[in-house]
């Protein structure tokens, strides 16, 4: 089956399964490898991508829901400069394993996106869905807060 | 690298040369034991310009590689170590780039027992601890030779040189070299001499060791350009998954064979004794196959029926015999006629379930044996690259140097990144011939685990009419006797007549190292019944800690610290209350104090914050070190409140992280403070540090604020109102 979408603002076509997931498909036939693996059901977010600018797990997602569509991954995030949220996760010093933390910052920039100025407690009902085991929240708490107070995003 | 000039008779092999020259050279151009991946260019043929290197190269354009011989899985070593050696280089940090080792135990194992060259493992907190004396010494050395050669250069006393930050400088003479200008025409000297204590850098002159130097993985794992050794792709690649037995110990037999070799993209099937591997030209079309297998499982495996909650029945009965004997661990005095003889005796039982390590990245490999079968090349992040290297050769029957393991970062590890992957990746290879990549799902990552083995401890103790302990008695049993005993000294308190034994089941399952393996269960137990003790005296636990710290001023200080961070003694906030506890781990020590509250209708504890003081010798990276402190103690409380892996008919229950939660942000505590105390001795263990302390100080805070004990982690809100009704 063949599909067609925008990926980080370029079109693309992919051959694949009728049934595969955009996971895999970006992981695999794209060679995209940010967006990570973590458990296939929607339970961790490590797999967090932009689908028309909304935060969605990847790995639930057909690829053939997102004919047409626009996808963005960590890869394509970045601008000429990195996004305020990525240069806010070096600051704070976010990552340890790193591997959750696509994911992460991928749902973070959604929700700012939608709302550049959560507060507190919105910022954890919407970064809850995205495990880390490395515990690195309180960082990532702070990562965040600190670009929706400077107001750059 | 140039033999003749140094004037002996017979050319040393690349090994000798890297071990006699004390792990250090040039490079002119690109060395050729850099890390390579299939892919990259050839690297330049060896001539007699080119230097090679074991620890650090320098190429004429200044730029410094550091080899990194440890596992990167989020603990920051990669950038410690670096630094370690650029700082007694005098390196300019800016120019130092670090790549992982090649995989060459006898040069880049760890420092073990005082003697390097031991296995390339990255556990038991061990890497700063282990390579910090030799890489201070191999960056000394490198340093030598730089001053040498720029003395021999302008034709002046090496003694009158100095360096600064990636120069050498002749004061006198108002000159200087950088380290790239040198490396153009540096030689080894035929002698560098020993480094010894008194010819590294004092602390007061570190510029690296000890200030805020931002990681080197950090920019890279925030834009996905960060390679996991699942992202590790070969062309023609095909993917695999395997069917393991559900139950450990069972054989595979494949009832639908031809059927499977149907599905959609089949590329093979292979049998293995403990599971069926499927191999496809996408992961997707292998999990699709893999789910279509109608397997029988037979054969005589121990752990058939075996039932993890019922075990505790079985653990109660070994724990209380008093005609057994297990393996005694500690004993010091006479415990138990100290503690029949005491003014007042305590007994307690504390409970600990299996744990999974839930590292976010699943198990993975991939494998490329070469077309004639002679040499194979690997990828996989793993803690022990050379154990993984000589698993591979066993398999394929080639000789461990003809298997290149190229160690990837690591997406987590908590001693779980080890063994099996490589060796399976390597056996489906072998049949399949093909460039593969193997990928544990989440689900067989759990339900084929090696847990954190389950434990019940027996604690006993005497006490004197002021309450001082006369006697301590600590048995743990459970099924694995190497995993199960950490943690049982207690050298940060004076109590006299120990004794702590290990009595062993044998219930059939796989267990591994877990974060801080004995030392969580233990210093659970250990904290939790110091505290319990002390609430029957009716005795502050700060207090009663004290006492037996009278007599070690650096413990004591450790203890003062975090109290005084969390202000012990002031009343907490209605509805909330402050446990404490203490913990050590590789030779460093900590104190936390964490602040909880409970909804007594759902049993739902909450730790809202958390204070600890640290003693860990000289910190390198103290950011990094806070950052290792915070991970463990939300690990730890994750761990406390809500992991539990159980087995039913021999089969693990859980199968993903809806029934195997994982710590959420919502419920990560608000804030957590780390004071790091200051020290000018050697570095010691921080990333398995702090985990342990949270099972003792929230069950302390807990019998605060109730008076009731919790005993049995992980305390579930069901096991807290439990704990409550009575």
């Amino acid at each position: 089956m063949k599909t067609s979408f925008k990926l980080n603002g370029k079109m693309v076509q992919v051959e694949t399964a009728p049934d595969a997931t955009l996971l895999w498909t970006l992981r695999d036939a794209l060679q995209l490898t940010g967006t990570k693996y973590g458990c296939g059901a929607s339970l961790c977010g490590a797999c967090t991508v932009h689908l028309d600018g909304i935060a969605v797990r990847s790995c639930m997602t057909p690829v053939s829901s997102v004919a047409g569509r626009s996808v963005t991954t960590i890869e394509g995030l970045a601008g000429e400069e990195l996004h305020p949220l990525q240069k806010a996760w070096i600051e704070e010093q976010v990552p340890q394993c790193g591997y959750c933390q696509s994911g992460q910052i991928m749902q973070a920039a959604a929700l700012l996106k939608a709302n550049p100025h959560p507060d507190r407690e919105l910022i954890i009902s919407y970064m809850n869905g995205v495990l880390c085991r490395c515990g690195t929240y309180t960082r990532i708490l702070k990562a965040i807060e600190k670009v929706s107070k400077s107001g750059k995003q | 690298m140039n033999n003749k000039k140094e004037g002996r008779a017979h050319p040393m092999s690349r090994r000798q040369f890297m071990l006699t020259a004390g792990g250090f050279s040039f490079a002119v151009t690109a060395g050729a034991i850099a890390p390579r991946f299939l892919g990259d260019p050839e690297p330049a043929a060896s001539s007699g310009d080119q230097q090679l290197t074991a620890w650090v190269k320098i190429t004429a354009d200044g730029k410094i590689t550091i080899y990194n011989p440890a596992a990167e899985m989020g603990q920051g070593s990669m950038t410690a170590l670096a630094a370690i050696l650029a700082e007694e280089m005098d390196a300019d940090w800016d120019k130092v780039t670090i790549e992982y080792s090649p995989v060459e135990p006898g040069i880049y194992g760890m420092q073990w027992n005082g003697t390097p060259g031991g296995p390339m493992i990255t556990a038991g907190s061990r890497t700063v601890r282990g390579y910090y004396k030799p890489l201070r010494q191999a960056g000394a050395k490198a340093r030598y030779v730089l001053l040498y050669n720029a003395a021999k250069k302008w034709g002046l006393p090496q003694s009158g040189l100095k360096t600064d930050r990636g120069y050498v400088i002749d004061p006198a003479g108002g000159r200087k070299l950088s380290y790239g200008e040198i490396a153009s025409f540096a030689q080894i000297p035929p002698s560098v001499p020993e480094i010894n204590e008194q010819d590294l850098k004092k602390p007061e002159q570190f510029r690296l060791i000890g200030q805020i130097i931002p990681r080197y993985d950090i920019p890279e794992k925030t834009t996905g350009r960060a390679k996991f050794g699942i992202d590790f792709s070969l062309p023609d690649m095909v993917y695999a998954a395997i069917a393991r037995a559900p139950v450990y110990g069972s054989t595979p037999e494949l009832l639908n064979e031809n059927e499977v070799r149907t599905s959609d993209g089949l590329v093979d099937l292979v049998k293995m004794d403990h599971g069926i591997g499927v191999v496809a030209n996408t992961f997707e079309q292998a999990l699709k196959a893999k789910k279509r297998m109608q397997i029988r499982w037979s054969g005589e495996a121990r752990a058939k029926g075996y039932d993890s909650v019922e075990d505790y029945k079985s653990l109660e009965l070994l724990i209380r015999d008093e005609n057994k004997k297990g393996r005694m661990v500690v004993d010091t005095g006479d415990a138990p006629s100290n503690i029949q003889s005491a003014y007042k005796i305590y007994e307690r039982e504390y409970r600990t379930d299996y744990l999974y390590h839930a590292q976010m990245e699943p198990l993975n490999a991939v494998i490329h044996i070469a077309a004639d079968g002679k040499s194979a090349e690997a990828w996989a992040g793993t803690q022990a690259p050379d154990t993984e290297r000589n698993a591979i050769a066993k398999v394929l029957g080639l000789d461990e140097s003809k298997v290149t393991f190229h160690n990837c970062y690591s997406g987590g590890g908590f001693g779980r990144r080890q063994e099996d992957f490589s060796l399976e990746a390597a056996m489906l290879a072998k049949q399949v011939r093909r460039p593969l990549k193997l990928i544990w799902t989440r689900e067989d990552d759990i339900q084929y685990g090696a847990f954190r083995p389950m434990s019940l401890q027996r604690m006993e103790a005497g006490v004197d009419r002021d309450g001082h302990l006369t006697g301590w008695q600590h048995r743990i049993a459970g099924p694995d006797n190497r995993l199960q005993t950490g943690g049982v000294r207690m050298n940060y308190y004076t109590i006299p007549n120990q004794q702590t034994e290990h009595r062993v089941s044998h219930p059939g399952v796989r267990t591994a190292f877990w974060r801080s393996v004995g030392h969580g269960p233990n210093k659970f137990a250990q904290e939790a019944f110091i505290d319990e003790i002390a609430h029957d005296l009716q005795i502050d636990p700060y207090e009663y800690r004290r006492r037996m710290m009278k007599d070690l001023p650096r413990h004591l200080a450790l203890l003062d610290k975090a109290a005084a961070l969390s202000g012990w003694g002031k009343s907490p906030a209605p509805g909330r209350a402050y446990g404490m506890a203490f913990s050590d781990y590789g030779g460093s020590y900590t104190s936390g104090v964490v602040e909880i509250s409970l909804d007594q209708e759902s049993g739902q504890i909450k730790v809202h914050k958390v204070w600890a003081a640290v003693d860990a010798g000289v910190v390198v990276q103290p950011d990094n070190a806070i950052a290792q402190m915070e991970g463990g103690i939300v690990m730890g409380i994750s761990s406390v409140l809500q992991e539990s892996i159980t087995f039913k008919n021999g089969q693990v229950q859980q199968s993903n992280f809806h029934d195997y939660p994982i710590l959420r942000m919502a419920d990560c505590p608000e804030s957590i403070e780390i004071s790091l105390m200051p020290s000018s001795l050697p570095p010691t263990s921080l990333g398995e540090l702090s985990l342990p302390l949270m099972g003792g100080a929230i069950t302390n805070a807990f019998l605060k604020l109730t008076g009731k004990a919790l005993r049995h982690m992980p305390f579930t809100p069901a096991k807290v109102l439990e704990v409550l009704s009575k």
